[in-house]
């Protein structure tokens, strides 16, 4: 087992190097010279002198992957073009309330999809079961941005009762203020993971309620309750796996709703930089987010191993 | 192993054999589908759409690049305009006709490109193993490292707007899903027996693979895409949204739904058409492909 | 009275399939006292693992419909709520399962599965019922029994799985202990062990045993009586030795001449011809006349009754010669079915 968790967490290592990788290349693969991606163009000729030093601008590809990721290992992600800021400020504030917002919806969605999933695969074939599968679909196949403005307009517009934009004044707090904001863009963002975790979950349900230990837990005269407890026991791993997938799905991936509300994080971050072609801001942005959904992705392959005895002497 | 060459001369029988198997399991298939109610009112739905977005032309008198600004924002169901006007006075119809057009060609395009490419990839990974695998199993790691939204719109943000950035994109996307299904449905086609024994009798990698494996692979794999396209509909629409992709005054759906944005305080039901239609394209898709897969997961 | 554990009439079990019925078990009766072991001998399909599950109520409840009498430990096993049932297994009547594989709980221990049936029933927890869980690893001979309860399934071997499973099963002291092919899933050599294990445990403590399996050696092993089920109902039962010796059915001759033994070496290997019937369209006759070499008209017309050539023995054939037939004293059977 620990030989296991060493193994995974070196796994790790080359990945994170790739991504890196990959985040840098984006600033090699947007048209026109690298300069112009990284600095505005009323920079002075000795800034673009010390930045081609800094970042070895005219060296070979290799060399510059190495001294940009010097930088980014100090937390130097270079300064926004749009505000001459450095990127890490931005990132930092943005990053935190993308993480209230996509814990939120998770946890809501997370609950729903359990809910509705167990409930689907315990009374396989009823009417329950049907509405469920029809839920988890329809939470599937939505375009959430469209949701988004749909619950606007009948929330804020029609009947006046939560704000469409932002996330309330100034620093964020635990108040009503706060919350009220909060409400619709988090349902919006739950919608996908609870349709998705709800079509897991009944998976898992109906295939372990099919499996022979089953009638064995009965012929002990186990109270329902304790019969459960073996279903959920059993279900958790696959479960939980596909839920931590889907919090990093809803952290890198919420940059949509966060437009329609004028949500200040890291996906408006994103949407602004890529309105004002703020590639410091686009590079160092996913990066993070990358990362994240990186050892969010480990963490989950651990726990899960953790959960599933038999995985144990993997 | 050479020995059983002498039997060898068998195989077109074997393969004969094999054919009649599958055409029947096909028409199975078929049938299944067509008794499934709710697929075929799914498929029904996505004909007659693909069928409007083709013949547009003739179903709006308007262009839908053509507005006034005397006419902008007229509601639903106003003379002449059935549908409303946007917000540049374009009809409103006209325009999810024509933007139908290119919401479903950037939707099914990219998936359409990563079934031939990741599919090869993966299936090629899947049948060879070794260090073939390695090199393209851990290539396809290093992507899903990253969340499938973020990095479409990161590389279309890096790329600029525009349809074939967002393309791209897009497919760089798909490609490392559709390796990673075709690869697991592959590694385990590879253990069947017939396979073992084809393989056995000296025939050669890519006549195994044209015979035995792809037949086996490609119904799975096909499935998977199709689950595949809903989303990506839903993606492509999404970078319209945030202004990558289709740029104005080109129609799309996900692009109306960002410039009609303002209007929902004025217009909401017109502005929450497109969405409808991204809507209602995506649910058909994805109930499609189910259906499609349990029609599939009978074997005779 | 107190003596009788089980008590069967006309038992009938279908499922709904479809918009067909499956009639599984087709009017059975029996008896079991304690200290007993019967043990119910059948291919695939003749209904013995419904009847055994019957008795615990475990077949799918949606789709299973039983009628007659079921009785078990006093209990109206037809009637009861699942509550009563609930209280029922574990305490008076447990299972023993097939493929201990597939059957134990992969994401517990053996030992939590042991505790977890004692606490539900007798309300005993913590190192208490861990004690009573390690004294049933050592009476089902698991070795190293301290180390194997905080084992998980798939970290035994074949027959300590089973071993445990038996030790679930005996957890709470039942009175009737129920087997549905313990030793199938198992190798060879750990047959023996297991059968003999079970047979020893049951008479240690005086539990009446029902025992379900296909193979005619097993019965041998472990049964004082065997009965023969074909196509939902018993067609001959008597004493584990005298019907092994002399079968009167021609189904169970059948059976028995079709075992491979030593003797049987450069002869043709002997088999029944046909198959069973289906199970949705079953005829009021001698299910098996289509593929028996002795079959008559009167096979075709109507069910066999059972006749009994001398007591404790019967046969549902009309071959075979009632007693009563052949004498006029009528001796009452003990311990065999009793409507005749």
């Amino acid at each position: 087992m620990f030989f296991y968790i060493i193994r995974r967490v070196l796994y790790a290592i080359p990945i994170a190097l790739a991504v890196s990788l990959v985040c840098f290349m984006l600033v090699h693969i947007a048209p026109g010279d690298p300069i112009s991606a990284i600095l505005p163009p009323d920079a002075s000729a000795e800034t673009v002198a010390m930045v081609r030093k800094d970042y070895g601008l005219d060296k070979p590809l290799p060399v510059q992957f190495e001294l940009w990721l010097a930088h980014v290992v100090q937390g130097d992600f270079g300064l926004s073009l749009a505000n001459r800021r450095p990127v890490l400020d931005e990132l930092k504030a943005a990053a935190g309330q993308t993480f209230l917002l996509a814990s939120t919806a998770a946890v809501l969605g997370f609950v729903i999809g359990c809910v509705l999933g167990g409930i689907a695969g315990v009374f396989r074939g009823t009417l329950a079961d049907r509405m469920a599968v029809g839920f988890a679909v329809a939470g599937i196949s939505v375009p959430h941005y469209w949701l988004g403005m749909v619950f606007v307009i009948i929330f804020s517009v029609v009947l006046g009762w939560l704000p469409a934009i932002g996330s309330g004044p100034g620093e964020w707090a635990w108040n009503w203020v706060h919350i009220r904001h909060l409400i619709l863009p988090a349902v919006t963002l739950a919608v996908i993971p609870a349709g998705l975790v709800t079509r897991t979950v009944r998976g898992v349900v109906v295939e372990i309620l099919s499996q022979d230990f089953i009638t064995t837990l009965r012929g002990k005269g186990l109270r329902t309750m304790m019969l459960a407890v073996h279903v959920i026991k059993n279900a958790a791993p696959t479960s939980i796996a596909v839920m931590g997938l889907q919090l990093g799905y809803l952290m890198g991936g919420s940059i949509l709703v966060e437009t329609v509300f004028a949500w200040p994080g890291t996906g408006m971050l994103l949407n602004q930089a890529i309105f004002q072609r703020d590639i410091p801001v686009l590079q160092g942005t996913t990066l993070v987010l990358a990362m994240i959904f990186v050892t969010l992705n480990l963490t989950v392959d651990l726990v899960q191993t953790a959960l599933d005895p038999r995985m144990r002497r993997a | 192993m050479k020995a059983a060459t002498a039997t060898a001369a068998h195989i077109p029988h074997s393969k004969i054999a094999e054919e009649l198997g599958r055409a029947s399991y096909w028409r199975e298939v078929g049938h299944r589908l067509l008794r499934d109610r709710l697929t075929m009112v799914c498929l029904s739905i996505l004909g007659l759409m693909v069928l409007a977005i083709i013949f547009a032309p003739l179903l709006s008198p308007y262009d839908p690049l053509q507005g006034s600004m005397i006419r902008r924002l007229k509601p639903v169901g106003t003379p002449g305009h059935w549908l409303g006007t946007d917000e540049l006075g374009r009809d409103m119809f006209a325009r999810l006709l024509y933007g139908g057009r290119l919401s479903w060609f950037v939707g099914i395009t990219p998936v359409a490109v990563a079934f031939v490419i990741g599919g090869g990839l993966g299936i090629t990974a899947g049948f060879f193993g070794g260090w073939v695998n390695m090199m393209i199993m851990r290539t396809t790691d290093v992507f899903y490292a990253f969340p499938s939204v973020l990095l479409a719109v990161a590389i279309s943000g890096a790329l600029g707007p525009g349809i074939d950035n967002a393309l791209i994109a897009m497919t760089l996307v798909f490609i490392p899903m559709m390796i990673r299904v075709s690869e697991s449905v592959t590694a385990s086609t590879r253990n069947l027996d017939y396979v073992e024994a084809a393989r056995s009798t000296g025939a050669g990698a890519l006549t195994v693979v044209r015979i035995h494996v792809l037949p086996n692979v490609l119904g799975p794999i096909f499935v998977y895409a199709t689950t595949l396209v809903s989303v990506s509909m839903i993606l492509a629409s999404g970078l319209s949204f945030v202004g990558l992709g289709v740029k104005p005054p080109e129609p799309e759906w996900g692009l109306m739904l960002n410039t009609l944005r303002t209007a929902i305080y004025t217009q909401p039901l017109l502005a929450t058409l497109p969405g409808v239609s991204i809507f209602i394209t995506s649910i058909c898709f994805n109930l499609a492909s189910d259906g499609l897969r349990t029609a599939m997961d009978v074997r005779a | 009275m107190s003596d009788l554990l089980v008590r069967a009439r006309q038992l009938t079990i279908k499922f709904a399939q479809g918009n067909d019925f499956v009639h599984a078990v087709n009017g059975v009766d029996f008896d079991l006292n304690q200290r007993e072991a019967l043990c119910i001998l059948g291919e695939s399909g003749s209904g013995k693992s419904v009847t055994l599950r019957a008795l615990m109520r475990l077949n799918p409840p949606s789709k299973t419909i039983m009628s007659g009498t079921l009785n078990v430990g006093g209990h109206d096993v037809v009637a009861a709520s699942e509550r009563q049932m609930s209280s029922l297994r574990g305490p008076f009547v447990s299972m023993i399962f097939q493929d201990p594989m597939t059957s134990l709980d992969p994401v517990f221990t053996i030992g939590q599965q042991i505790t977890e049936t004692i606490a539900r029933h007798e309300h005993i927890g913590g190192s208490e019922a861990r004690k009573r869980a390690l004294n049933l690893l050592e009476l089902v001979q698991v070795p190293s029994p301290r180390r194997r309860l905080d084992a998980y399934p798939h970290e035994l071997s074949g027959g300590l799985r089973q071993r445990a499973m038996i030790a679930i099963a005996l957890s709470c002291r039942p009175k009737l202990l129920l087997a549905d092919e313990p030793t199938t899933a198992l190798d060879a050599s750990v047959q023996i062990q297991i059968l003999f294990l079970l047979r020893e445990i049951q008479q240690e403590l005086g539990m009446g045993m029902i025992f379900v399996t296909h193979d005619l050696g097993v019965a041998g092993e472990v049964a004082d009586r065997i009965a023969v089920m074909y196509a939902g109902r018993f067609i001959e039962e008597g004493p584990v030795e005298a019907l092994m010796q002399a079968p009167l059915h021609p189904y169970a001759r059948g059976l028995l001449g079709a075992t491979v033994h030593e003797g049987s070496r450069g002869s043709r290997l002997v088999t029944i011809p046909g198959a069973p019937p289906d199970l949705r369209y079953l005829p009021d006759a001698c299910a098996f006349a289509p593929r028996c070499a002795e079959m008559e008209a009167a096979c075709l017309e109507r069910l066999p009754e059972f006749r009994h050539p001398v007591s404790g023995r019967a046969a549902r054939c009309v071959h075979v010669k009632d007693r009563s037939d052949v004498t006029n004293t009528a001796e009452s059977p003990a311990g065999v079915s009793g409507v005749c």
